[in-house]
């Protein structure tokens, strides 16, 4: 019964890592591909990690396993938040056009110097 | 017959997501894709150790899975950063 409840685990994680990779594959733009990408692969991989745990019990094996699941889900998406806002900074722009870039107003005002209206709508220069 | 093995389909199915990724990085447009590709890469081959582990019975490849996701993650903050132009103590 352990053993079924850890295969189905592991075989979601695994079709979750697929398709988040298909998505990275196809899809026209950074940020789609980000948003794509970055979610499925992420609870694919701490889906993975929670089946070996489960399959193991609480071993030294399984503890470590938890160990990385937590690691996974906490620095996945903060990687992926820098790497998105790194790529807006460099220039560049959704492929199909916008309609209103709140960021871009901030990136203005910070670049002129109004520290202040930019800090109280929640953008920290240096973070 | 291998096609009834589960372990043949779930290293399978890894192996073309890791295609997939490295398709990514050699077609990209932008750096921004491969850098965004790299991140993925380390992300997945975090649970092919994972599935290592249970296909091999040895849990050494979980200390190989903890090491990797923090070398991954620091390389990708630092990739963000170089992308922002911006220097490493700003």
């Amino acid at each position: 019964m352990t053993e079924l409840i850890a295969g189905i685990i592991l075989g979601s994680g695994i079709l979750f890592d697929l398709f988040g990779c298909i998505g990275l594959a196809r899809f026209p733009d950074v940020y789609t591909r980000l948003q794509a990408s970055t979610k499925c692969v992420t609870l694919g991989t701490a889906l993975i990690v929670f089946g070996v745990f489960i399959s193991e019990g609480f071993t030294p094996a399984g503890i470590k396993a938890l160990l990385v699941m937590l690691f996974i889900l906490a620095t996945s998406p903060t990687s992926a938040h820098a790497l998105a806002r790194g790529a807006y900074r460099s220039g560049i722009k959704p492929k199909s056009g916008y309609v209103v870039d709140k960021y871009q107003e901030l990136i203005e005002k910070e670049e002129k110097g109004d520290f202040e209206e930019a800090k109280n709508q929640g953008a920290k220069r240096g973070v | 017959m291998i096609f009834s093995n589960p372990y043949f389909w779930a290293f399978g199915l890894l192996l073309i997501s890791v295609y997939l990724c490295l398709y990514r990085v050699a077609k990209g447009p932008t750096s921004a894709d491969r850098m965004v590709a790299i991140d993925i890469l380390g992300v997945i081959l975090v649970g092919f150790c994972a599935l290592m582990t249970i296909y091999g019975k040895r849990d050494f490849y979980l200390n190989l899975a903890i090491a990797w996701s923090l070398l991954s993650f620091i390389g990708t903050l630092a990739l963000a950063k170089y992308l922002e132009k911006r220097n490493f103590d700003d």
